[in-house]
């Protein structure tokens, strides 16, 4: 046992060195190759922490009959309803800072357990993330939801999860919709109007910026003429996708009603909070320096090639208090290419198709229907 | 008012606890009152009393009282 604990605390210390080096890297510079080469090894250490810690992991370790060659995605993954069904933590309980919840109104939510260690993490890291796309300084922002998602006492939301680390970028933060989740005219009319040919930012998830906003704007036939402001959208497709209404029709109406706005939907989940994948201007999603992405036949659960639809799996090295660093989703998604979008950025790049069918219903705008 | 004093008692407005809890070492997330929603209007609140405009890397930096200061000198603030 002492022998153990030595070899984890070496290893632990290893990781802390490379891990400080990694989080001040560019978040989209590396090529794939180079990019495994930086996380093979911090994964790899990741993996025996969770194995130390983690009974439950360790039991899936052991279970697992797993390729040990050197790739990204092929250590043990654990799919995301095992955290709805168990508490998958690897500290202990006194060490536990703040749990997060899926918000999903049916069935279970997944229950993520955080440490101070890894919320900070988290934090910094989805910071790096929005930096590269809005910069440093804040702007005014308008945040497409009720100030009461925020306020509910009890576990913490993937919504209000989001809506938090989003304000960091914000300033003078306004919240468009009242208690019962209905549009605030006035309120918004006042806010544009007080930062008229100001950048702002607008954040809020995709149904209700559609449903409870662009939608109301329309509806009641306001038009607003923003400048070079910018919108983060995230939360899934899905229901919009039952009101087809297509990526395109959502920016264009957009565009209608607020005048100049830069639109970016994002993909991510509780299960690995902070590291979200941001949508670029060619419409895919990009994978930062810390994750990568992996796509899995559904029956097989095979690697499927570029181009392929199939589940998704993402690979983090920022889960360090709960054993998330390889999930596999319940997502339909596939990746389109590597290190060569023509937005230019790096690293690997892909779309999300949608759930699988029969899966729970779940997901951080699904709450609101 | 001193700019220590200010700052003293934008962290008790902001946060909401009394002017001797605010010393150099009182860290973010140590107490309950201090979290992110808070941090949020405590940024807002040393914006307004010192008239500076602090970007996302201060926000996430300013870990403590201590290191609130220090961001803030870095604006051009002086604590002598």
């Amino acid at each position: 046992m002492d022998e153990e604990m030595k070899q984890y605390m070496d290893d632990m210390a290893v990781f802390e060195e490379k891990y400080e080096e990694l989080l001040e890297s560019p978040v989209y510079h590396f090529l794939q190759p180079e990019k495994e080469r930086i996380l093979l090894p911090l994964l790899s250490i990741l993996h025996k922490h969770h194995s130390f810690r983690s009974q439950a992991y360790r039991l899936v370790d052991k279970l697992f009959k797993w390729d040990d060659s050197k790739a990204l995605c092929n250590y043990p993954y654990l799919a995301v309803r095992l955290f709805k069904e168990f508490e998958l933590k690897s500290i202990s309980d006194d060490q536990v800072y703040k749990v997060l919840h899926s918000s999903g109104t049916t069935g279970q939510s997944s229950k993520i357990y955080l440490d101070k260690e890894t919320a900070q993490l988290q934090t910094k890291v989805l910071t790096r993330i929005l930096q590269h796309w809005l910069g440093k300084s804040r702007r005014p922002m308008l945040l497409i939801d009720s100030p009461h998602t925020v306020k509910k006492t009890g576990g913490m939301t993937a919504r209000a999860a989001g809506l938090q680390g989003l304000s960091f970028f914000g300033r003078s933060h306004t919240y468009a919709l009242d208690a019962n989740m209905n549009l605030d005219i006035d309120k918004v009319s006042n806010f544009f109007e007080q930062f008229k040919g100001q950048s702002v930012l607008l954040f809020g998830f995709t149904f209700m910026v559609w449903h409870s906003f662009i939608q109301q704007l329309q509806k009641h036939n306001i038009y607003f003429e923003l400048q070079d402001s910018i919108l983060i959208h995230g939360g899934g497709w899905k229901k919009l996708q039952k009101a087809s209404v297509s990526h395109q029709t959502f920016k264009q109406q957009i565009q209608t009603q607020l005048g100049d706005v830069r639109v970016h939907d994002y993909y991510g989940m509780v299960e690995q909070t902070g590291t979200i994948y941001m949508e670029c201007e060619q419409g895919f999603f990009h994978c930062p320096v810390w994750s990568d992405i992996a796509i899995r036949n559904p029956v097989d659960l095979s690697f499927l090639p570029f181009q392929q639809v199939g589940l998704i799996q993402l690979t983090s090295v920022l889960a360090r208090s709960y054993p998330g660093h390889c999930i596999l989703t319940e997502d339909l998604g596939y990746i389109v290419g590597e290190d060569d979008c023509s937005c230019g950025l790096k690293g690997k790049y892909f779309k999300v198709s949608g759930r699988v069918p029969n899966a729970e219903v779940r997901g951080c705008s699904d709450t609101f229907s | 008012m001193s700019n220590q004093q200010k700052l003293v008692q934008s962290f008790s407005s902001a946060l909401a606890i009394a002017q001797e809890q605010v010393q150099d070492l009182l860290a973010y997330n140590s107490i309950p009152e201090w979290d992110s929603t808070a941090h949020m209007i405590l940024i807002a609140e040393l914006e307004g009393q010192f008239d500076v405009m602090l970007d996302t890397d201060d926000i996430i930096d300013m870990s403590s009282v201590g290191k609130a200061k220090e961001i803030l000198t870095k604006h051009g603030v002086s604590f002598e």
